[in-house]
């Protein structure tokens, strides 16, 4: 098994989900690129989990879907109220602790 | 009963709560609630006191039982049967380092009395006034203050200790001023009221400060424990006398004794039932009470034992005198009565000074019955037949055919007052001069036969210009209705069996059986009875009646007589000087209050303008440089200092808020860049 193809999928997916958080203005696409992210570093587990002969890569995976899954609840909760209080889901909008 | 005292004083407070909240919204006005609870209180103190007479009959009984041997060493002792301690309790109240401060009930004889006399006369002025007070716009209000007289006198009564007599003592002071100021819409009424207040505060600066010399002589607050200090051989004499004169001062204020007695006539502005509780029977006598509770302390301080002269019985022997004499050029039939007040707590003070405790106290006792009476027949003279006056010579005369009851209860007050066989007066008042002649204090029991002259005069006197003669007023006068009579015949029913209490010659002696205190109590003689003295003190009030009814009587005749301070310049003076009250008013108001107010006044004023003023001036610049100097250091080096640390991080701060954008994904940025930054570093250190 060679590792090298998983590990380059990994970073490759990372750095699509971060290039989401940071540009996409969007805040669902920005919460999906958070999931891309988590999905990356789970992708990362799984695979030296696989190569080392040790479970607990895999435990960490699915803690990580856990959280991830209760991120999701509170994220589109954050989303929606966004939404309401300023009738778009821009994130540009949103910068009332400006300094 | 005897253990669980405290009730009877707990039910009065919880009356004047319960009127002071839903008094208004009863049909009686909260007249119901005050008489129920007082009616209650009565019944709990009458069987406080059978169950102390049963009491002192078991100790007693029980000290027979021990032989002859016991008994002849206990009644060395003390004179008569056994020791019997008073029934104390008591709760810490509160407590200040290792020293417990107890809030609680002592009962032994005199508490007893008292308990029983202040609510006999509290239920009898409670339902007299239901009559008397119908229709005042203050009726609630006037029964809340009431309840809570009732209630402060009773604490005052119970206590053990001195502290907690302190604050019944000021509670009745309190309730005295509520009331005398009842009517409060006439100016005069409410200048009696601060008039009295602000007197009896006067003694009562000498009362605090006896109660601390007691308490830092003996160590303690307990009556008893102060009264066994003050008995015992290491007591220290010259404390002890300082401390009695001072406790001395409080009797002198309270008990209206010369020279701070002229408070109680002005008293009289409040209404006549309030006259009749609070300054006749119980609050006026608290004073006398106080001596009677602390007489361990007289006893030691003025050496009362050795016989003489001490302070105690000339101040008594004075306000007599005084007292009495005045009451004759009264025309307000109130004021004879507060005059006669007076004087008769004149008789009470000169007993306890002269060593009559047990003349005294019952003195105390049989007064209460027959002045409370003489107040409210005054009172139901003004309400039914004089139209609401109490001017004998203008508004009164003639009524006893008119009020027969008033009439007679009034005759047996008098009577009574006055001293004739076999009424209350007479047992007490002659037990009083008969200690006082046994006990190396003649001068005193003749000024007591002096009194007892002047005592009959004046209420001869009294009772001629208001129900005999013609009648001189506009009303049409009536007898007073069955709230007011029934109180009146219960009181005379009172005032002609109290003296039976304690009657030697029959052979009762009540009062030195159950009343006399045998625990931490001075060795007072109890004398012999005398009957030439009393047949003296008899014939003496005999011939005074009948003096002072002859010249009211045939006044018409006696021309050398009529208009005699017209004519004579000295007996001009004489009335002059009664009817200006011997110029005391004048002296307090004019001389004392106007020197305050003039020349001391100024004098402090200058005192205080170019002496303090200026040692406050100097003192006030002098800080004012020091302070300036201070200020110049600290507005430049502290302030300068503080203000630049405060200056760089504003700038700073501005610098950096632009970091802050509050952009999610600015931040988000940072820290991707800081992480890769970092995981850079780490792979490069690898």
């Amino acid at each position: 098994m060679i590792l090298n193809q998983f590990l380059i999928l990994s970073a490759f997916l990372f750095c699509v989900g971060m290039y989401g958080v940071l540009a996409r203005r969007n805040a669902v696409l920005v919460l999906m690129s958070v999931e891309l992210m988590l999905n990356a570093v789970n992708l990362n587990f799984i695979a030296f989990s696989a190569r080392l002969q040790d479970v607990s890569g895999q435990v960490f995976a699915l803690f990580v879907i856990t959280i991830a899954a209760a991120e999701v609840g509170v994220g589109l909760a954050i989303v929606l109220l966004i939404y309401r209080n300023f009738a778009s889901p821009d994130l540009d909008a949103v910068d009332q602790l400006r300094g | 009963m005897l253990d669980a005292a405290w009730i009877i004083p707990l039910l009065p407070a919880l009356s004047f709560v319960a009127i002071l909240f839903f008094g208004k919204k009863l049909p009686r006005g909260g007249a119901e609630i005050g008489i129920t609870t007082v009616a209650v209180s009565f019944a709990l103190s009458c069987v406080t006191a059978v169950q102390w007479f049963s009491h002192v009959d078991d100790a007693q009984g029980g000290a027979e039982g021990l032989g002859a041997i016991g008994r002849s060493m206990l009644g060395a002792a003390e004179g008569h049967g056994a020791v019997v301690e008073p029934v104390v309790h008591s709760v810490t109240w509160f407590q200040s380092g290792a020293m417990k401060f107890g809030v609680g009930i002592q009962i032994d004889g005199l508490a007893v009395m008292m308990l029983f006399v202040v609510t006999l006369i509290s239920l009898l002025v409670h339902i007299y006034s239901t009559a008397y007070m119908k229709d005042d716009v203050r009726f609630t209000y006037y029964y809340a203050a009431l309840s809570l007289f009732t209630a402060s006198m009773l604490l005052l009564v119970v206590s053990d200790n001195t502290l907690q007599l302190l604050v019944g003592w000021e509670l009745v002071g309190l309730c005295s001023f509520m009331l005398i100021g009842h009517w409060w819409e006439e100016g005069a009424n409410a200048s009696a009221a601060l008039k009295a207040f602000l007197t009896t505060r006067t003694g009562d600066i000498g009362l605090m400060i006896g109660i601390i010399i007691t308490f830092f002589a003996a160590g303690t607050f307990n009556i008893v424990g102060i009264n066994e200090y003050a008995l015992s051989s290491g007591a220290d004499h010259t404390l002890m006398l300082v401390g009695a004169s001072c406790l001395l001062m409080g009797i002198i204020g309270k008990s209206g004794q010369f020279p701070l007695h002229t408070w109680l006539p002005d008293a009289m502005a409040g209404p006549t039932p309030v006259s009749a509780l609070i300054h006749a029977a119980t609050m006026v006598v608290a004073g006398v009470y106080l001596g009677a509770r602390l007489y361990g302390v007289f006893w030691n301080g003025f050496t009362i034992g050795s016989g003489g002269f001490n302070a105690m019985a000339i101040i008594g022997a004075i306000t007599i005198i005084i007292g009495a004499a005045l009451a004759f050029v009264q025309d307000d039939i109130k004021k004879v009565l507060a005059y006669s007040t007076i004087s008769q707590l004149g008789y009470m003070v000169m007993g306890l000074g002269v060593g009559a405790w047990v003349g005294a106290v019952f003195h105390l006792f049989t007064h209460a019955f027959f002045k409370a009476l003489l107040f409210l027949g005054a009172g139901s003279v003004s309400h039914s037949g004089s139209h609401h006056s109490f001017d004998m010579k203008k508004d009164m005369g003639g009524l006893r055919r008119h009020m027969p009851v008033t009439f007679w209860t009034f005759i047996i007050g008098s009577a009574a007052l006055a001293g004739i066989l076999p009424l209350a007066g007479f047992w007490s008042k002659d037990e009083i001069l008969a200690t006082a002649n046994q006990g190396d204090f003649e001068v005193f029991a003749a000024v007591g036969l002096i009194g007892a002259f002047l005592t009959a005069a004046y209420m001869t006197r009294c009772v001629y210009l208001t129900f005999l003669g013609t009648y001189r007023g506009h009303g049409k006068p009536h007898e007073s209705p069955k709230a007011i009579t029934v109180p009146l015949v219960v009181l005379a029913g009172f005032s002609v069996v109290a003296g039976l209490a304690n009657a030697a010659p029959l052979g009762i002696e009540k009062f030195k059986d159950y009343i006399e205190p045998s625990f931490a109590f001075p060795p007072v003689t109890v004398p012999e009875f005398d009957y030439g003295l009393a047949a003296a003190s008899f014939f003496i009030v005999v011939l005074a009646i009948g003096a002072a009814g002859f010249f009211w009587f045939r006044r018409e005749e006696l021309h050398a007589l009529r208009g005699l301070t017209e004519r004579n310049a000295s007996a001009r003076v004489g009335y002059r000087f009664l009817v200006n009250k011997y110029y005391l008013d004048d002296l307090y108001e004019g001389v004392i209050v106007a020197g305050i107010k003039g020349p001391i006044a100024q004098a402090s004023y200058w005192v205080n303008q170019y002496v303090i003023d200026a040692a406050v001036r100097g003192v006030g610049k002098g800080a004012r440089l020091v302070a300036s100097g201070i200020y110049t250091v600290d507005q430049e080096a502290v302030d300068g200092t503080y203000n630049a640390i405060a200056r760089e991080t504003g700038a700073s701060g501005g610098l950096l808020r632009r970091t802050q954008t509050g952009r999610l994904q600015w931040y988000a940025l940072v820290l991707f860049a800081a992480v890769g930054l970092f995981s850079l570093a780490l792979v490069i250190a690898r």
